[in-house]
């Protein structure tokens, strides 16, 4: 089993290039060297062992992207990873119109998440980076909170063949849960109607936590694109509780869409859009944030009081 | 019945067919400044079938500029890609030539552009996929303007398909003389410091323009400046 996402990823890119021929790695430098020295690992030295199936194009995201386009334009799937930053807003133009215009399919793994690296400060973090990829046609996104769940959704990604998203994290949950590509996990069900929580990939423990008594349903969601409003509507709920670990109320249009019949309300937790201008570790940005268990306990509570 | 596609054209029925699209009787296509080259390159040098427009052994021609492409669909429409009445209905809701192309709906063509600055970039990605299938046969020619240069992401791309050694890589800068600010040294010079190998021509004269796509560069991708008329 996978100690970490990260290892997942080498892991499951080893059994990616092993079963198909056809895949390819595309790098801009970031990952070359834990795919050459993975050490430990049971994939390591991935890079010499497909040398020709790794791409590295140097500190160049817009070609990074291009080229990966061009190799799917001629019958490969291609797998491009970068820090979430790297891999997405700067080169988001060669996304929308290399991929998603081009009609081609490709492999988008991130990691980093929202402040992964918080020392390192604002320019290492993409909050924002699945909204962006949301206004995109056809692209799965996936957000998995533990390794294990990274495994699943990787191989899942790498086996298909459409434009997949995966977004990697440092910050996880204890256990992995057994999830499926494009459905809900219902990790606790309340009273029929009760409230619904749902916890977006490693925001599961901390909701859990600060939900312990509360009567509500717990959805986890692994996938939130696509969006599974079935899951949602069979809780029969009317008031939903979304906890993001990316921008909060990235996803708030689909809750409404799956409850565009049921007069409903939404309290939306995540990431606040501003320049946090603070370093220290990813725990205190999750604090600063109010996604920390008290915190979300005290809005949950205060949401579902406004009754 | 109506003949749907016909490819006796010459040169000279270019005209007439961007008339088609442009309904100006006094448009003066030879002032498309692409026109001579992607005729030069459809009628003698790439390897083209409008019949098997996906075989895998084909030349690919990317207009990463996707700029003015009507000298382009005049020319598939010349060489059987494209019929007239296709041509006709250049821009309308539901036809398949825009005013940038969309390779989704004309068949041949390879990419959607417009937005400049994206072909070179997929050209070195398609090379490296021939490479990896070991087909050392196809080539593939890009087309920029010498203002699409200003574009950082094309400087990714001449650096590093020069380092790939991708040979069968042709890039084509059609220059104007349209950039805001000029290229001191020449255009050629920011490919040549990169190591690939270049030809600088008269973009009208259609003997050197396939003189110069046909030469020999071993190793190393080739750039082809086309000198026209400034814009």
């Amino acid at each position: 089993m996978p100690a970490t996402m990260r290892e997942a990823f080498i892991e499951s890119t080893g059994r990616m290039l092993e079963s198909n021929p056809d895949s390819v790695v595309v790098l801009a430098d970031i990952g070359v060297s834990q795919f050459r020295d993975a050490g430990h690992f049971k994939y390591s030295g991935l890079e010499d062992k497909f040398a020709e199936r790794f791409i590295n194009v140097g500190i160049r995201e817009q070609l990074m992207v291009g080229v990966a386009a061009g190799l799917a334009k001629e019958g490969f799937r291609p797998l491009v990873h970068s820090y979430t930053p790297f891999l997405l807003e700067r080169p988001y133009e060669q996304i929308k119109i290399d991929f998603a215009h081009l009609g081609l399919g490709g492999i988008f793994v991130s990691v980093g998440a929202s402040f992964d690296t918080a020392s390192s400060g604002r320019t290492h973090q993409a909050p924002g980076d699945v909204g962006l990829l949301k206004l995109l046609p056809d692209f799965d996104i996936h957000i998995p909170g533990h390794a294990d769940e990274a495994a699943v959704l990787l191989d899942h990604a790498t086996s298909g063949e459409g434009r997949v998203y995966v977004r990697l994290s440092e910050d996880t949950n204890a256990v992995a849960r057994p999830v499926e590509p494009g459905k809900f996990h219902v990790e606790r069900r309340g009273s029929l109607g009760a409230p619904a929580v749902i916890a977006v990939g490693p925001m599961l423990d901390r909701v859990l936590e600060a939900t312990a008594d509360l009567d509500v349903t717990v959805l986890y969601a692994t996938t939130v694109m696509l969006f599974d409003g079935w899951t949602l509507r069979d809780t029969g709920a009317t008031e939903v509780v979304l906890v993001e670990p990316y921008l909060l109320g990235t996803s708030a249009s689909e809750v409404s869409g799956a409850l565009h019949d049921r007069p409903h309300r939404l309290l939306s937790l995540g990431v606040r859009n501003m320049e946090l201008r603070k370093y220290g570790k990813p725990e205190d940005h999750i604090r600063a944030h109010g996604l920390d268990a008290d915190s979300l306990r005290d809005s949950i509570s205060r949401f579902l009081s406004l009754r | 019945m109506t003949l749907l596609r016909q490819t006796d054209y010459s040169y000279e029925d270019l005209g007439k067919l961007m008339t088609l699209m442009t309904g100006d009787e006094k448009h003066s296509f030879s002032a498309t400044s692409t026109l001579d080259v992607v005729w030069t390159l459809y009628d003698s040098v790439m390897n083209v079938d409008s019949s098997r427009p996906d075989d895998p052994a084909r030349d690919r021609f990317l207009l990463s500029k996707g700029h003015g492409p009507m000298a382009y669909y005049a020319v598939l429409a010349a060489k059987g890609f494209l019929t007239t009445d296709q041509l006709k209905s250049w821009g309308g809701f539901d036809s398949i030539l825009g005013y940038h192309p969309d390779g989704e709906l004309i068949p041949g063509v390879e990419l959607g552009t417009g937005s400049l600055g994206h072909g070179l970039g997929i050209g070195v990605g398609m090379m490296m996929g021939l490479r990896l299938r070991k087909q050392d046969k196809p080539r593939v020619f890009c087309l920029m303007g010498d203002a699409e240069l200003d574009e950082g992401s094309n400087h990714e791309a001449i650096a590093v398909a020069a380092r790939f050694g991708l040979e069968q890589l042709t890039a084509i800068v059609i220059d104007n003389t349209s950039a805001s600010y000029d290229w001191p040294g020449g255009i050629a010079s920011r490919f040549e410091n990169e190591g690939w190998s270049s030809a600088t021509i008269d973009g009208r004269n259609r003997e050197d323009i396939k003189t110069a796509l046909t030469q020999s560069h071993p190793g190393v991708p080739h750039v082809v400046v086309a000198k026209v008329e400034a814009k």
